[in-house]
């Protein structure tokens, strides 16, 4: 850490100096959780972090439990699913509160996302921090995907069918990757084994990037809704007590959100077509992913064009995927497609509007993402245009974004940022206390 | 070090580090085959893959039966003389697939229909007997299939494939094996 603002660890006891000296283990974790500087300027925004922590937590003890009772075979995956909901002791809840809380994780994670997007918190020198954030969520979409196969319903099968199609689209070695994807000739038992065997991996992946991840967020520092980096102790609060509480109280209300969901509605963000268990003679009549997915389902569909290159001609299917997968992996070029020298979009009037489209097209093609191809957008009668075009319009407007923010970055003038994060804070408030305290952590104040 | 010589000669050392780089690359390769190999489908699925026999005889005129073969959903329909008609009396060029009807038939058993039952799109099961063409209708995103299995109007870029098969007896074929004279697969 770079600052040093905040008392550090000493071990008093007799004991705790004997293992200290042959394992600096709770030195790490004072300087890493109690002592270190955050900014004093965070927002509630910034308490995200700790709430996907808190589910990725609640997804792996759920899950284990749910392990213990469940069969991965075709003949049995449904019905043990029934089984657990209906005669294991507390299945009834253990059940939803993963299932719901897959929902909540991904819930939690957009929120960080644009978190990040809005206060430009990738720029430098955050951006091996943000990468792994982005294959955390790359991580987080396949162990979803994975997950959503296992209770064999027929979303599960055919959205199963539909994903693991798309590797069919690799040109020359489409059809023998997709085989061995599913182990067969098509979806079924050999898939549905090696699908519970990775959704079990997966998590314990994303807690290993997870470290990683936090370890490059302790290397800078957060960022902070004013963009300017921490300079003197007057900017900073140490960890604990001021943002362990502030995180618990957000995770606390966050939690409100969650059990309002898995006790009034545990359904609700799922598809009654899963309680059919698994039928390959009958296809539900509409194919649509959790919600977490659909706009890049839309983007996947939008894609009805072939695409030629002269020398090779890029077919609808893999065109869809292409501009799917792109739609992910361009976020990780975020930090220098962005040349703005200012962070935060607080301070940026002219990228502001583009950020607010871009979510705006976020959520478009979201709802786009669950219509039918073949239907049109009305407002009243009124008759706007049809779904299918509808997303190809946002979807170039969500990768417009991207090829715009060098152009933004170069002609935009910026507000001047403030000298500091207490000079901030000072002129917000009037005050840098934080309302109600009494006293600063710091004489220096 | 201070000695150290560019452009030396290749010392035992160099040799030793290059040749133990190799077998360590190589046994890596070696020691993930397996695994990977693994994934493939097994020889238990394999052995299910082999052909199958299908008696046509219980299929009435006008019906279209579900079959599977490899988890694959296959069609067959007993055609109508009015459907046989209305599949090989079409303008071949101005299909979206073009492809003539005794090419997705066999010679002498134009009533047999044999296709795979999944959506060219992505992958959905049409309901047979509906749509203008009485063929197949997608209820997913709208692909109208003919009494030929053929696709009229898209989003689905090509006709329902044909399976191999060949007639053993005028009421009993196989799936998966190929004719001596095959159709052509779409």
């Amino acid at each position: 850490m770079s600052h040093d603002f905040f008392p550090s660890y000493t071990p008093k006891s007799k004991l705790a100096k004997w293992f200290e000296s042959r394992l600096p283990l709770l030195g790490f974790m004072h300087s890493a959780g109690v002592s270190f500087p955050v900014p004093r300027n965070l927002n509630y925004w910034w308490t995200s972090g700790v709430i996907l922590c808190f589910m990725l937590v609640s997804q792996i003890v759920t899950g284990i439990f749910l392990a213990m009772f469940y069969t991965p075979h075709v003949d049995l995956a449904f019905s043990s699913v029934e089984h657990i909901l209906r005669d294991v002791s507390y299945g009834w809840l253990i059940q939803p509160l993963h299932a719901v809380g897959a929902s909540m994780f991904f819930l939690a994670v957009y929120v960080h996302i644009f978190r990040g997007l809005y206060y430009g918190s990738y720029k430098a020198p955050r951006e091996i921090l943000w990468i792994l954030g982005v294959i955390l969520y790359l991580l987080m979409m396949a162990t979803a995907f994975l997950g959503y196969v296992l209770p064999w319903g027929q979303m599960s099968l055919w959205g199963a069918t539909v994903i693991t199609n798309f590797f069919s689209a690799i040109p020359g070695v489409g059809k023998t990757v997709v085989s061995y994807l599913w182990g067969g000739y098509a979806v079924g038992n050999p898939t549905l084994n090696r699908f519970f065997s990775l959704h079990f991996l997966l998590p314990f992946m994303i807690c290993g990037v997870v470290i990683l991840h936090v370890w490059a967020l302790h290397v800078p520092g957060n960022n902070n809704p004013d963009g300017v980096e921490i300079k003197t102790k007057k900017d900073a609060l140490p960890f604990h007590p001021y943002y362990t509480t502030k995180d618990f109280f957000a995770v606390f209300v966050f939690l409100i959100l969650f059990a309002w969901f898995t006790f009034y509605m545990p359904r609700y963000l799922g598809h009654a077509d899963n309680f059919i268990a698994a039928d390959r003679s009958v296809t539900p009549a509409h194919i649509v992913p959790e919600w977490y997915f659909l706009p890049f389902y839309a983007i996947l569909r939008a894609v009805t064009f072939q695409i030629p290159l002269g020398f090779y001609t890029i077919d609808s299917k893999l065109g869809g995927v292409i501009a799917m997968f792109g739609a992910i992996v361009v976020l990780a070029f975020l930090p220098w497609l962005n040349n703005s020298k200012v962070r935060s979009t607080k301070y940026r009037p002219l990228y502001k509007p583009f950020f607010w489209l871009f979510f705006l097209t976020c959520i478009i093609l979201g709802w786009l993402g669950s219509k039918p191809t073949d239907g049109d957008w009305m407002i009243g009668s009124w008759h706007i245009v049809n779904y299918t075009t509808a997303s190809q319009i946002f979807t170039l407007l969500y990768f417009a974004h991207f090829a715009l923010l060098p152009i933004i970055g170069k002609i935009e003038k910026t507000k001047p940022l403030p000298d500091s994060i207490f000079e901030a804070v000072l002129k917000k408030n009037g005050s840098a206390k934080p309302a109600g305290s009494a006293e600063l952590p710091n004489k220096t104040a | 070090m201070a000695d150290t010589v560019k452009n030396a000669e290749p010392t035992r050392r160099d040799f030793l580090f290059i040749a133990t780089g190799t077998a360590a690359a190589i046994g890596t390769a070696c020691t993930v085959w397996p695994f990977i190999s693994s994934l493939a489908p097994d020889a238990n699925t394999i052995a299910l893959g082999a052909p199958v026999e299908v008696d046509l005889a219980p299929i009435a005129e006008g019906q279209i039966v579900k079959v599977f073969w490899r988890d694959t959903l296959i069609f067959i329909r007993h055609r109508t003389k009015e459907e046989i008609e209305a599949a090989e009396n079409v303008d071949v060029a101005t299909l979206i697939d073009p492809q003539p009807d005794d090419q997705r038939v066999k010679k002498g058993h134009e009533q047999w229909l044999i296709v795979f039952g999944n959506c060219t799109h992505l992958g959905c099961v049409p309901n047979g007997h509906e749509g203008p063409y009485k063929g197949w209708h997608c209820p997913c995103h709208g692909s109208v299939f003919d009494t030929s299995g053929r696709v009229r109007v898209g989003p689905a870029p090509s006709n329902l494939p044909v399976p191999e098969y060949k007639f053993m007896s005028d009421t009993q074929i196989v799936i998966g094996v190929a004719d001596e004279a095959p159709a052509p697969a779409a």
